[in-house]
């Protein structure tokens, strides 16, 4: 993608493949859409101000997520030899912050999510932010911020990524 | 109906070294718990920094009993019970919040004071003439009478009669003092919100757990030991993230995890990491060292700093991790449900920095979305369900049984003995069918 397609349709479009790429399991793209410095985050509480101050249900670095992503290929990890997966719908994303020149984009996209493992299926709805920027011609993640609507229900595990 | 009045069949389920798989399963056992057991004994509440200013509340069910813990104008801390004294329903419908200066009903308006007595109801006159006034509701809301507020950890004891505070929890008091004493100002507060985890499990899996020294290197090979795979795979020399000091003890060898010591007490209650723990070797944060050292001294700050108790069980629903500040507890549902809290703590005093850790801790091994919840809840309810197998109705708990547990089970064991397991049925069968056997059912 060339700095000059990053357009409005090139943002959303990035919105719909994130959330493909996690449905089709393919995590090893899924991570490299991540710069170095991002951050995964689903806060615990509404308005939540940050992820350091405040216990969260994810708050993950890259290190977090790649712990996530290999853990998920080792026979061990016993809470998914019944394996889990999942599924996003996605409203279409609005741009809240659209600034080509200094490839910048802030994205908003309401959703659902099923995340099913045999015979239970766990069916979340929420807000998914996408801070995304630039680097070399490409959209990379700087932070993905999930807003579920339910974050203070208890809840029960959630394995994949809404 | 096996169980209800039976005391003797409730007994039989425990032997001193093994336990019947009724337990963990039968529906019956699970209501004379809480009719019993949590009633019986002390159990946690909630902490008083939740409640901080006049009119502040908190809910909470305890034995299905619906709570309300709340801070009069006065300033007192009281437990009453949420229900109106007029036609039952729940005064207070939120978890937390401020009622300002009365309770008042949602359904017809009974107005409460703080100690729970009735202030006002509408058209009182409605009731001249009738025995109102010999009824129990014109006494207003029923207040729990044995509240004890140890270091701002608010317990309760819903039976009238029983044991008292201190003889029920002895010296294991010791491990609240450490948390509590870890503030340079010698006081808590809760911080950084609720984790809320529901567990398709019995309650008991989820306590035993706790003081568990053999599952973590077999469960949590996935997720702790794929970090210090990661982890290896960095230079030697690069700056160690806090993910991976929290992470990589979780998958120590057998021989830590033995040598860590478990101790034992009267009741049920226990702690693992007499002697270190996975929390012993955290990076040290010399600001709050030196606001320890100035608030107790030096000799007195490094004695309450070298304290790493790993958990501690207060049985049978709260569990404590002094050296993280954070804490669990356990919420029994139903037989087979079960929602665990994860609460954490600000050390009043101390650098920002000590919180952050807590809740990272928090977050990392707590959370719904924890991939060390998610293994070990998996073998909680691989046991539910596992337990439903015809042809072995026993669950062992022999690891390092010795006979000279008849005479005494307080004391220090090898850390991966299962001594804290037979510790808590002993404690279970006692308070099961205290009440019972002395004045038949409360």
């Amino acid at each position: 993608m060339s700095p000059e397609r990053l357009g409005t349709e090139a943002v959303r479009e990035f919105v719909y493949h994130e959330a493909r790429l996690i449905d089709e399991k393919r995590f090893a793209e899924w991570y490299d859409l991540f710069t170095d410095d991002a951050r995964y985050w689903i806060p615990l509480t509404r308005g939540q101000p940050d992820g350091d101050h405040h216990t969260s249900l994810m708050y993950e670095d890259k290190l977090l997520l790649k712990v996530r992503i290999e853990r998920l290929k080792n026979p061990r990890s016993f809470s998914q030899q019944q394996a889990s997966y999942c599924q996003h719908v996605m409203q279409a994303p609005s741009l809240e912050v659209a600034d080509p020149a200094q490839g910048r984009w802030v994205t908003r996209a309401p959703f659902s999510y099923f995340e099913s493992q045999l015979d239970t299926q766990v069916v979340l709805a929420g807000v998914s932010w996408l801070h995304l920027v630039e680097v070399g011609g490409v959209l990379r993640i700087r932070l993905k911020k999930v807003e579920l609507l339910n974050c203070d229900a208890a809840l029960p595990s959630v394995q994949l990524f809404p | 109906m096996r169980y209800r009045n039976n005391p003797s069949a409730i007994r039989a389920l425990v032997h001193e070294d093994e336990v019947h798989r009724d337990v963990y399963i039968d529906p019956e056992l699970f209501a004379l718990e809480q009719e019993h057991l949590f009633r019986n004994t002390w159990i946690y509440l909630g902490h008083d920094s939740q409640v901080p200013n006049p009119g502040d509340f908190y809910t909470a069910d305890i034995a299905g009993r619906p709570l309300l813990m709340l801070r009069g104008g006065d300033g007192i801390l009281r437990v009453l019970y949420n229900r109106c004294a007029h036609k039952g329903a729940k005064v207070v419908n939120a978890v937390s919040g401020n009622t300002g200066t009365v309770l008042r009903c949602p359904y017809h308006g009974w107005t409460y004071r703080a100690d729970g007595t009735v202030r006002t109801i509408p058209l009182k006159g409605g009731y001249e003439g009738t025995r109102f006034e010999q009824c129990q509701a014109s006494s207003g809301m029923v207040s729990v009478a044995n509240v004890e507020n140890y270091r701002g950890f608010v317990f309760v004891r819903l039976s009238e009669q029983g044991i008292d505070f201190r003889d029920y929890f002895g010296e294991s008091l010791t491990s609240i003092d450490n948390m509590v004493d870890r503030s340079p100002e010698g006081r808590l507060e809760v911080a950084g919100g609720v984790l809320r985890y529901l567990h398709n499990c019995n309650w008991k899996m989820f306590i035993e757990n706790l003081n568990d020294a053999m599952h973590p290197m077999v469960a949590h090979e996935s997720s702790a030991g794929t970090a210090k795979t990661l982890w290896s795979e960095q230079p030697p020399d690069a700056p160690k993230p806090m993910v991976i000091e929290q992470f990589v003890p979780f998958v120590s060898g057998y021989d830590f995890f033995e040598k860590m010591g478990v101790k034992i007490y009267e009741n049920g209650h226990s702690y693992t990491g007499v002697n270190f723990s996975i929390h012993s070797k955290y990076s040290a944060v010399p600001a709050y060292e030196a606001a320890m050292v100035q608030a107790y001294g030096a000799e007195r700050a490094h004695a309450i700093l070298a304290e790493a108790r790993h958990n501690t069980v207060y049985y049978p629903s709260l569990t404590i991790k002094g050296a993280i500040q954070a804490i669990r507890v356990a919420r029994p549902i139903a037989v087979d449900r079960t929602v665990v809290e994860s609460w954490t703590f600000r050390l009043v005093g101390a650098p920002d920095e000590i919180l952050q850790r807590t809740l990272m801790y928090s977050r990392l091994i707590n959370a719904p979305m924890s991939v060390v919840g998610h293994d070990d809840l998996l073998c909680y309810r691989a046991i539910q369900e596992g337990l439903a197998s015809d042809g072995n109705d026993w669950v062992s708990l022999h690891r390092n049984f010795s006979t000279e547990e008849r005479r005494a089970i307080a004391g220090v064991h090898t850390g991966t003995s299962e001594v804290s397991m037979r510790g808590q049925f002993r404690a279970w069968a006692r308070f099961m069918t205290d009440a019972v056997t002395k004045a038949g059912a409360p």
